[in-house]
């Protein structure tokens, strides 16, 4: 591949995040570089959609510290990890069922619209011109992910499969710097796993978008991603390449049992 | 086959994002508002004017404002009486206090008041929603009703504790007659039902939605849930203050606090679920099903008893009337719950492919 990895981006280190009395996350450290395509991957229960969680704010961990370009991060609203350049989707599509498919990619520009309500209440001047630039923007996101054809249809209606694939658009239509997909691929078949991990490549590749994924398919995990750490009862038990981490015997012991 | 966009193709952006991207919807609502601005003056008697038409358009403007916050943002309230009471009340202040103040800015200035209360009231919507959101907005509703009985200052020290205005006009044209009262409130309605529609298509409007469908994802694309829950909130209550403004100054007249009561709240909110939440058009339907239906049944009740030869009592057609208008009611959450506004484009809709079945 042609583009380049750059310098560390999202610093995550000694990470603890608790429930009551429940660990979800202890003592975790990792790093994500610019550009990469970085995986979590481990057993269910094994916090990685805390640790998604934390990063873009969600959740706020006891412990720890994340720099962010350099910078350490305080404590944070979801809104404030938008505005620094973070986005996600969800394992559970959470898109807005009662909007159109262009309504909800439309909303992944709330961000860059500055107009205020008194000029959208009268649809005059600045409101309606920029409507129309990021109707442009968004237009070229369903043109990439090629769901030109459900534009206007409620996502409601639409089948998984494409569900998963506005979702994603969504969060591209915000221009991230780092996106997080928390197993984007769940649910489903072959083919459209295909396609996932083809839009995945190319927004890396294109973009030159930082990705961070969970998945459980550990085919597309060693295939796609370019470093892997490995999550399990809230403990880090291994990060590295993807052949490294396949041939940790800690990981095998976590996915296969003991006695293996 | 009539109703068909074949040939109607968009070559910009800016035709895509139209109010209405299908040329007959476009000239057949230009129609009935060019109809009712025309027509309907020349057609209709006073008394039709002063029951139904003129409550209608005041209930719809109100029905439209209650349909943003709870339609669109998914914010139950039970306060909207409170609102129109106070876009009322205050709308009085300013009209009678400040010598020469205008009809319209007093109106609109009545739906600031309201709006700065509703904001105030919208405060525990970021922590509660659902049902106990619409009991927290009941709060409202008892703190006008008290406030404006009790507080003698909202009244102008009347002591009858009701309140009256006269002499209303504008720029020189006085509002007097029922047509005149008429088109007045459908001026007032057909300009505020174009900024709600602008508002819903932008920006806003999808925020709202956004918080609507799903909070937690809204807030993660940055999204403010309180920004979006309290504009929606603001909005609302402007809309609906200038509702209550409009009930009291062109409709009524002279009222008391009775006028805006916990009753009115329920109405409105029924109106907005019967016609469509999410939805203008669904305001509209809402209004008239509740507003007209009643008058309706109280006339036809008893031309029916006479036809069947039965003399029907004023107390029996009273009573039947609100035992068909409830039933009416149920039979029509049962049968399409997203309320008239659905029915109506599942009906468009049949339209586009008939007489092909697909």
């Amino acid at each position: 591949m042609s583009r380049k990895i750059g310098d560390v981006i999202l610093d995550l280190q000694n990470i603890s995040l608790r429930f009551g009395g429940v660990k979800a996350l202890t003592d975790i450290s990792f790093n994500v570089r610019e550009h990469e395509v970085r995986a979590i991957i481990g057993p269910n229960g094994a916090g990685k959609s805390s640790m998604l969680n934390v990063i873009n704010g969600v959740y706020h961990p006891q412990d720890g510290k994340i720099l962010f370009r350099g910078q350490e991060r305080k404590k944070m609203e979801p809104h404030m990890a938008a505005v620094q350049g973070i986005s996600r989707t969800f394992q559970n599509i959470a898109l807005f069922k009662g909007m159109s498919v262009l309504d909800n990619i439309m909303t992944g520009r709330t961000l860059k619209m500055k107009s205020n309500l008194l000029m959208q209440a009268l649809w005059i001047g600045p409101a309606r011109n920029e409507e129309i630039e990021h109707r442009r923007k968004v237009e070229e996101v369903i043109d990439f992910l090629e769901i030109q054809h459900i534009r206007k249809t409620p996502v409601g209606r639409l089948p998984y499969g494409l569900q998963k694939r506005v979702d994603l658009g969504r969060a591209l239509a915000m221009e991230p710097q780092i996106l997080l997909l928390d197993e984007p691929m769940a649910g489903m078949n072959v083919e459209e796993k295909q396609d996932m991990c083809r839009f995945i490549l190319d927004v890396n590749d294109q973009f030159g978008t930082t990705i961070v994924l969970i998945e459980h398919d550990m085919g597309v995990v060693m295939d796609i991603s370019d470093r892997v750490v490995v999550l399990d009862y809230g403990k880090k038990i291994g990060d590295g390449m993807p052949d490294d981490v396949r041939s940790n015997p800690e990981v095998i012991k976590a996915y296969l049992g003991v006695g293996h | 086959m009539i109703y068909r966009e074949n040939g109607q193709f968009k070559t910009s952006y800016t035709a895509d994002q139209q109010i209405f991207t299908i040329a007959q919807d476009k000239i057949f609502v230009l129609a009935v508002i060019a109809f009712a601005f025309i027509g309907i003056p020349f057609l209709v008697d006073e008394y039709l004017f002063r029951a139904i038409l003129i409550p209608f358009l005041i209930l719809a403007l109100a029905a439209l404002g209650v349909n943003l916050l709870v339609g669109y943002c998914g914010q139950i309230t039970l306060g909207a009486g409170a609102f129109m009471a106070i876009g009322a009340y205050a709308a009085y202040n300013f009209f009678i206090r400040i010598d020469g103040m205008p009809l319209i800015v007093a109106l609109l200035l009545g739906g600031l008041s309201s709006a700065g209360m509703g904001i105030l009231f919208g405060i525990p919507s970021l922590r509660v929603r659902g049902l106990y959101l619409a009991v927290a907005t009941l709060a409202a509703q008892f703190f006008c009703d008290w406030a404006f009985l009790r507080i003698q200052w909202f009244t102008n020290n009347s002591s009858s504790g009701s309140v009256s205005v006269s002499n209303l006009n504008v720029m020189g044209w006085s509002i007097e007659s029922p047509v005149e009262k008429y088109l007045f409130c459908l001026t007032f309605l057909v300009v505020f039902a174009l900024i709600a529609k602008n508002l819903t298509r932008a920006i806003i409007g999808r925020q709202w939605m956004a918080i609507r469908d799903m909070d937690v994802a809204a807030e993660v694309i940055g999204i403010r849930p309180m920004y979006a829950k309290l504009s929606a909130f603001a909005v609302s209550s402007f809309f609906v203050g200038v509702a209550g403004g409009l009930w009291g100054f062109v409709h009524l007249g002279s009222w008391e606090p009775a006028a805006f009561s916990v009753d009115r709240s329920f109405q409105l909110l029924f109106m907005v679920i019967i016609g469509g939440l999410g939805s203008i058009l669904g305001s509209f339907f809402g209004a008239a099903f509740i507003v007209i239906l009643p008058i309706f049944l109280n006339q036809f009740l008893p031309a029916l008893g006479s036809f069947f030869g039965i003399a029907i009592s004023t107390a029996a057609v009273s009573h039947a009337e609100l035992i068909i208008f409830g039933s009416l009611i149920v039979f029509f959450l049962i049968v399409e719950p997203h309320g008239l506004a659905r029915l109506w484009s599942i009906a468009k809709e049949k339209l586009r492919l008939w007489p092909f079945p697909h």
